[in-house]
């Protein structure tokens, strides 16, 4: 059962390069990058109990430093990618330091203002970051000489790069770290008790999860060639927060539906409404009011309950 | 935390707390020895927890020191504490609920080694780590529910996993709160015998807020009143003090 | 030396507003432990019924719009927090999910109503002709937002210090549980509260028209300042949001003045001491 499960994932990894024409490619790219966005969310929401509404920061950070030094100062994308990634874990570091100083709903507050800062900045610093009009005309790495700008390349680069995430992500969850953290969550005191030191578990995870969302917005300025402010927006860290509470936190499998769900949902439904925001806040109410837990812990559930049923 | 050898295991000196204008803690002032049984006794709202909350640093003193064999830390966070050697159970159960029982005392295994730090292999790739936590799941009576998630479990047998987690620490100080309350009487009895049995290198310090129940584990006893030490000493005297029945029966 | 004064009451104004917008917020968080992100919404809701009335109807007072404008958000504050909070009292994390959504509802309603470009509130005929005092000139309106400020701070403070209310709200601020216990009615207070604070908002949304207009996206730009203003001065305090509000409008009009590409970082500053050195804020109590 599980086999056919894997099976079924395999195919739909592996199948739209040979069998969909450019949009659903270009789309399953999107997919993937918005699956490595919100799983890394969800290593602060779910597994560690910190729920920030300020993750858009990595993704946007990451993608603007790397956007200024291959366009403006014609740095080469490797070593951008290094100096982006690397801004943005000490920008993790730094803000993990100020929004650790709470908790709860102060953690959650303090993670949206900082956020919104840095969006500010990038609309006001135009003379770096060109505010409004955003960074256009970029290009895409050619790791190996390959040439990624169609869209199949791409997707293969982009998935290679969700399953060392996804693998990466499960290593560190299953790890006695990830046990800690898991701890940490559920039992500060008692973990405190025992020897953990809960601040510094917290500091290093939410590094961790700055990390992936900085690759998640390497990947986000190469696939569109283009950054904008709004990247960095609240509605940007909505839009992760959504995918990793409806698809369910706490799984690894719950961000990536959550994810996909969210971008389905605005692009199919940006074709027949205008109001992509207000259809976002009404999928908001619902799924907190009808299905607060999400829909893989649902769906999991429904399973089970058949099975069961069954005997 | 290498501490100065020192006769006393942990030494209380003019710890004092307030909350707002009360003071909770008024110039407590313990010492107990090694492998001694300590109980503190003293009816609701004496300050035994608070107490209990100062020595294990979850709670900051308004002023006093707290030893560990001879060691401060009277403001070392509750982490460092118990890389000191200390460990505690909590008045109500604050087991990992949704966990195994195993992986319960593995966390308690872990809290102490470099081990918790790894950030790539899967817990369940160490094996001396579970075996260990078998053994001592063992130890306790609870071997057959190893695989159980906590919820489903009894609170007898939570309370003893309770004893477990803290004994995996291998503590030289174990502080113990309330550890028989809301127990059955043949819950009670497997629980006292097993805190009976915990050896001579566990320094033990009890709160109970019933008298009864936990002195024939003591050796010594403390009875605290509105924050302050009314009788201490060895067992039979603090029982015979005519200011024990005045604390339990007066006012 | 014009322009110092004239930032300096830039600043005074800009604090009073702030205040209007924040007191609602940290009353709310205070009470009910919830982070309103519906909170610059609502604000901006008022700003936009202002832009639409006074351009509309000649005549009308500002005050009279201000009130009206208040009582309007507030009824729409009432019925999100039966329909909707009250549901979810068990979860925190959910209601500050489902502010957010409510948030994206009514700032997608506003843009869908009224159009992206931004909608100038006229300044009322009376205050129109600047003051002149000590010998500076003054735009006269600004003094009067300090003045409403303050008074709304003078009426906040009596209400919350010196009525039966008053002392039924902190009790619920300072111990839930208990004040249940003593017979305070906390879910209706909750409803209350929340009513309050959204139609304080609302009505600041109205008197800040004047000086901020009316356009999408002002929400977006009121929420951050409502929250460094309450993690500065403390949650659940009056006195914190009225200096913070104040410390705030100070550092964000003289950094916009003086360094208008970094004034973000500046408005930035005092919160990260705050935090580094009191994380309850000025005068918050550590929440447990």
């Amino acid at each position: 059962m599980k086999w056919l499960g894997i099976a079924l994932i395999a195919g739909s990894l592996l199948l739209p390069p040979l069998l969909a024409g450019d949009f659903y490619v270009n789309l399953a790219s999107q997919i993937l990058i918005a699956s490595i966005f919100a799983l890394s969310l969800n290593l602060l929401v779910g597994f560690g109990g910190m729920t920030s509404l300020g993750h858009a920061s990595y993704l946007g950070v990451a993608a603007y430093i790397s956007a200024l030094l291959t366009s403006k100062y014609g740095i080469g994308h490797g070593a951008a990618a290094a100096i982006s990634i690397s801004g943005t874990i000490a920008m993790a570091a730094f803000f993990g330091v100020i929004a650790l100083r709470a908790s709860g709903l102060g953690f959650l507050m303090i993670t949206l203002a900082l956020s919104q800062v840095l969006w500010g900045l990038a609309y006001r610093m135009s003379n770096v970051t060109n505010g409004d009009n955003g960074i256009t005309g970029l290009t895409r790495p050619a790791p190996f000489g390959i040439s990624l700008d169609n869209p199949v390349s791409f997707y293969w680069f982009v998935l290679i790069v969700t399953v060392a995430a996804f693998v990466m992500m499960t290593m560190f969850v299953s790890s006695a770290f990830g046990s800690s953290l898991k701890g940490v969550r559920d039992q500060p005191r008692r973990m405190a008790a025992l020897g953990f030191n809960p601040w510094l578990i917290r500091w290093i995870t939410f590094i961790y999860a700055g990390f992936w969302g900085g690759i998640a917005g390497l990947l986000y300025v190469y696939y569109h060639k283009y950054i904008h402010p709004s990247s960095l927006s609240t509605t940007s860290s909505a839009e992760a927060l959504l995918g990793v509470i409806a698809g369910g936190s706490g799984t690894l499998g719950g961000p990536v539906a959550g994810a996909a769900l969210v971008l389905l949902l605005k692009n199919y439904a940006s074709a027949y409404i205008e109001r992509w925001n207000m259809l976002l806040g009404f999928v908001f109410l619902f799924i907190v009011l009808v299905m607060p837990r999400g829909i893989v812990p649902g769906v999991s559930r429904l399973v089970t309950s058949l099975r069961e049923g069954s005997r | 935390m290498t501490a100065p050898v020192s006769d006393h295991a942990l030494e209380v000196v003019n710890l004092k707390k307030t909350f707002g204008g009360l003071t909770v803690t008024q110039n407590v002032s313990l010492t107990v020895r090694p492998g001694e049984r300590r109980l503190i006794i003293g009816p609701n709202g004496a300050g035994k927890t608070t107490l209990f909350n100062q020595i294990s640093g979850d709670l900051r003193p308004n002023s006093g020191a707290v030893r560990l064999f001879g060691a401060d830390i009277t403001y070392l966070p509750p982490y460092k504490r118990a890389h000191c050697g200390l460990a505690r159970t909590y008045q109500i159960i604050t087991l990992f609920a949704s966990d195994t029982l195993e992986h319960n005392v593995t966390l308690g295994l872990l809290g102490l080694r470099k081990t918790r730090w790894q950030m790539w292999l899967p817990l369940s790739f160490y094996h001396d780590l579970a075996s260990e936590a078998r053994k001592i799941l063992d130890a306790v009576g609870l071997l057959h529910l190893a695989a159980y998630p906590v919820s489903e479990i009894a609170y007898g047998e939570k309370r003893r996993a309770e004893l477990a987690m803290a004994l995996a620490q291998r503590p030289r100080v174990l502080l113990l709160d309330e550890p028989l309350a809301g127990l059955s009487n043949t819950e009670r009895l497997t629980v006292k015998t097993l805190i009976a049995s915990i050896p001579r290198e566990t320094t033990l310090i009890m709160i109970e807020h019933d008298m009864d129940t936990a002195l024939d584990l003591a050796e010594t006893v403390t009875l605290l009143d509105y924050g302050r030490v009314i009788v201490d000493g060895e067992r039979d005297a603090v029982i015979a003090d005519p200011r024990t029945r005045e604390v339990y029966l007066g006012g | 030396m014009q322009f110092w004064i004239i930032q300096g009451l830039n600043s005074l104004s800009l604090g009073g507003l702030l205040f209007l917008l924040s007191s609602g917020f940290s009353l709310i968080f205070g009470l009910m432990r919830l982070a309103n992100l519906t909170h610059g919404a609502f604000f901006m809701l008022g700003t936009y019924f202002a832009a639409v009335a006074l351009r509309s109807y000649e005549g009308l007072n500002i005050w009279v719009t201000a009130i009206g404008a208040g009582l309007i958000v507030a009824a729409i504050g009432g019925l999100f927090e039966r329909l909707v909070l009250a549901r979810l009292r068990t979860n925190p994390l959910g209601q500050v999910l489902v502010t957010l959504g409510m948030s994206f509802i009514i700032s997608d309603a506003c843009l869908m109503l009224w159009g992206g470009d931004s909608i100038p509130v006229p300044t009322p005929q009376s205050l129109q002709a600047p003051t002149r005092l000590f010998g500076f000139v003054f735009p006269t309106y600004r003094l009067v937002l300090v003045g409403c400020a303050a008074g709304a701070a003078i009426v906040l403070y009596v209400l919350m210090e010196r009525t039966r209310l008053g002392a039924m709200i902190r009790a619920g601020v300072d111990d839930g549980q208990m004040a249940r216990a003593v017979g305070i009615p906390v879910s209706r207070l909750f409803t209350l509260v929340f009513c309050l604070g959204a139609g304080i908002a609302g009505a600041g949304g109205v008197l800040g028209g004047p000086i901020l207009s009316a356009y999408p996206g002002l929400d977006a730009d009121m929420l951050p300042l409502a929250l460094i203003v309450v993690i500065l001065g403390g949650i659940g305090s009056l006195l914190g949001a009225f200096i913070g509000s104040f410390i705030i409008g100070f550092v964000y009009t003289f950094g916009t003045a003086l360094f208008p590409e970094l004034a973000y970082i500046i408005l930035f500053l005092p919160m990260i001491f705050v935090i580094a050195f009191r994380p309850q804020g000025l005068f918050g109590r550590v929440l447990a």
